[in-house]
């Protein structure tokens, strides 16, 4: 990438996380104001429509997610962001996006709960709710940046996952991540693969919305106003978008909303593998954690010791397969996360007893330093 | 089914869920029938719904609709709508699904005064559910939920419009198709945001419970007992206590949202990166 003073800046992750938004296309967001996201709204209402695009700010986080959905069935590519206690708001209309299947991006930047907890400390619990937050089964698919410069290229990769999977991304933030500003490059026009949804091929009247095309399982997807005349529903539905009480059809209906995601896996599973070659322990960490935990490694290496770092750039689907075959390979994993231990559960369910996993577990606003994972690499080596 | 009004329907989708002797059925006529008279582009047209009985009706209308959450068609409809304002957008929801969970929703919407047509059928009752009382149902009413009689007051939800903002507001009900048509049809032609309140009979649950008679009891309690404005202006006070208004209760243009919007977008030269 060629450097220039005009595509460096200095930026904050949020910023970062709204300009993504726009360079990937995003032309509508509706939400309300939350530390510590707003400045995504506050970027936002003023880039848009400089871009020709629309913002609202809604009267709640529900109506929010709303808005999203709508404007999303026009062919708008669409975004909200909140936090915890917005996230626990957005669950429903989120259960009808996965449901109906209509692309979009959340954003949460994560502070620490649960209730109004702590507005402005940093957390990342709510990695749970994001996988189990609406009520169901449903699959998801949720993104954890370390950096502002991933905040940009991550939030452009979520709007192509939505597009192209027809589902909602989530974009798990932190406070420390939503709010650190560090060097970024924005990416030139035309540098970053943009993705957008599967238009339907066929005339209107042979149009059937929700049946697949391929093997992916994704359905095209007409947008309102084009003369494609169908019925969106949050009832169970069979593949013309009108709802079915039948067994049959319900399960069908739910077992293809999970079997697209799992077709999808290489397209969807993102990790980063840091000196993990001949690694004897190995890191598990994700969004700021992921930084100190890198911090740890290069000081345990200093010392001799051979550590490495698996770092969860997708959190959900769970990146099982490259965590198994690690585990085949160290001796033990630690999973540092600043929460009271939500992915580390994962982990030890992915390895199956292979390997040791122990948790480093924090929920009190503060980032877990490295010397505490460094101490914790002594102890069980 | 009328021929004139038949394109307007899924007639496959056909019989509804509906029980009989609701009224549901003949607002969704006047509905299409306002469509029909404006001449809305059927492809243009837009027809959001929240959780109830009557916000089944999308999935018996044929256009691009789409029925949404509890309380939330609203919220739904404004993304739709401001994402593509040339869309004409329609909203379909009830008592309880407008008034109480979607209270916070249509309060915004009327300030907001975004183009959207609202459509609200009024049966004073939850009937999906079975029969709960809701925000509309007047003191005293008798639901599964108010076994000894309702408690609570209701909303006049045409006055919480009016207050909320909303630029037209009216009233009908299933008796009187012809009003409810035009009342429809003249909200249509207000750029912002247009309410309806479309009283309909549920002797079902409502009528049951409160020993209201049949279906076709409850229709001649609407003849019997609403008045128009025009009507009502002229009568004295006394003689209006019990009588429900209809008509066009409210009509008070200003600054459509959508519109407002476009103008700042304008500044920017139509849309180029800057």
């Amino acid at each position: 990438m060629n450097v220039t003073s005009i595509n460096a800046r200095l930026m904050q992750g949020n910023q970062a996380c709204a300009e993504g938004a726009i360079y990937a296309g995003a032309r509508f967001y509706a939400g309300y104001p939350i530390t510590p996201s707003t400045e995504i709204a506050e970027v936002l209402a003023e880039r848009l429509p400089q871009v020709g695009g629309k913002f609202i700010q809604m009267e709640d986080e529900i109506a929010s997610m709303a808005a999203i959905v709508g404007a999303s069935l026009t062919g708008a590519k669409s975004m909200t962001a909140t936090s915890g206690p917005g996230f626990s708001l957005k669950q429903e209309n989120l259960g009808y996006a996965v449901l109906s299947e209509v692309p979009c991006v959340v954003v949460d930047v994560q502070r620490l709960g649960p209730s109004t907890g702590g507005p402005t400390a940093p957390s990342q619990g709510d990695i749970m709710q994001a996988r189990w937050g609406t009520h169901g089964d449903h699959p998801i698919i949720a993104i954890s940046p370390s950096s502002v410069q991933e905040c940009f290229e991550l939030t452009v990769k979520a709007f192509n996952l939505s597009e192209r999977f027809r589902i909602p991304v989530l974009m798990m933030l932190d406070e420390v991540i939503g709010h650190m500003r560090e060097r970024i490059i924005i990416p030139a026009p035309g540098e970053l693969e943009i993705v957008d949804r599967k238009k339907p091929k066929v005339a209107p009247s042979q149009y059937v919305p929700y049946e697949p095309q391929d093997d992916s399982l994704v359905p095209p997807m007409a947008n309102f106003g084009e003369g494609y005349r169908y019925h969106v529903t949050g009832l169970l539905h069979d593949d013309t978008g009108f709802p079915s009480n039948s067994p049959a059809v319900m399960g069908e209906h739910q077992d293809r909303l999970h079997e697209k995601i799992r077709r999808g896996l290489h397209e969807i599973i993102m990790v980063e593998e840091v000196q993990t070659e001949d690694a004897d322990v190995l890191l598990v960490a994700f969004g700021c954690m992921a930084r100190s935990a890198a911090r740890a490694v290069k000081e345990a290496r200093a010392k001799g010791q051979k550590v490495g770092m698996l770092r969860l750039i997708t959190i959900w689907p769970f990146p099982e397969e490259a965590l198994r075959q690690l585990a085949e390979k160290v001796k033990a994993i630690i999973v540092p996360e600043m929460n009271l231990g939500q992915v580390v559960d994962v982990v030890k369910s992915a390895v199956e007893g292979k390997v040791p996993v122990y948790g480093i577990c924090q929920a009190d606003g503060e980032i877990i330093p490295p010397e505490r994972i460094l101490e914790k690499i002594e102890e069980v080596l | 089914m009328f021929a004139e009004i038949e394109q307007y329907f899924r007639t496959e989708r056909l019989p509804h869920i509906w029980c009989p002797g609701c009224t549901n059925g003949i607002i969704v006529k006047s509905i299409v029938e306002a469509i029909q008279k404006a001449g809305l582009d059927q492809d243009k047209t837009v027809i959001v719904s929240g959780i109830g009985c009557s916000s089944r009706a999308t999935g018996y209308l044929n256009f691009n609709t789409l029925h949404t959450t509890h309380g939330r068609a609203l919220a739904f409809a404004s993304g739709v709508k401001l994402a593509n304002p040339e869309l004409n957008v329609f909203v379909i929801t009830g008592d309880g699904d407008c008034t109480s969970i979607g209270g916070n929703h249509f309060i915004h919407s009327a300030r907001r005064n975004m183009d959207l047509n609202v459509i609200l059928f009024n049966n004073n009752i939850y009937g999906m559910t079975g029969g709960q009382y809701s925000p509309m149902s007047p003191s005293g009413a008798k639901a599964t939920t108010a076994p000894y009689g309702n408690i609570e007051r209701p909303f006049d939800i045409c006055n919480l419009a009016i207050a909320a903002g909303a630029t037209y507001v009216a009233r009908g009900n299933s008796f009187n198709t012809r009003q409810l048509t035009d009342i429809i049809y003249n909200g249509i032609a207000n750029k912002g945001f247009s309410f309806v309140e479309a009283i309909a009979s549920c002797p079902v649950y409502y009528g049951r419970k409160n020993k209201l008679g049949n279906a076709a009891d409850m229709l001649k309690w609407q003849r019997d007992n609403c008045i128009t404005k025009e009507a009502a202006d002229r009568l004295p006070l006394e003689k209006k206590q019990g009588k429900v208004v209809t008509g066009i209760l409210h009509h008070e243009p200003a600054p459509e949202y959508t519109t407002e919007y476009q103008k700042i977008i304008d500044k920017f030269q139509g849309g180029e990166e800057s």
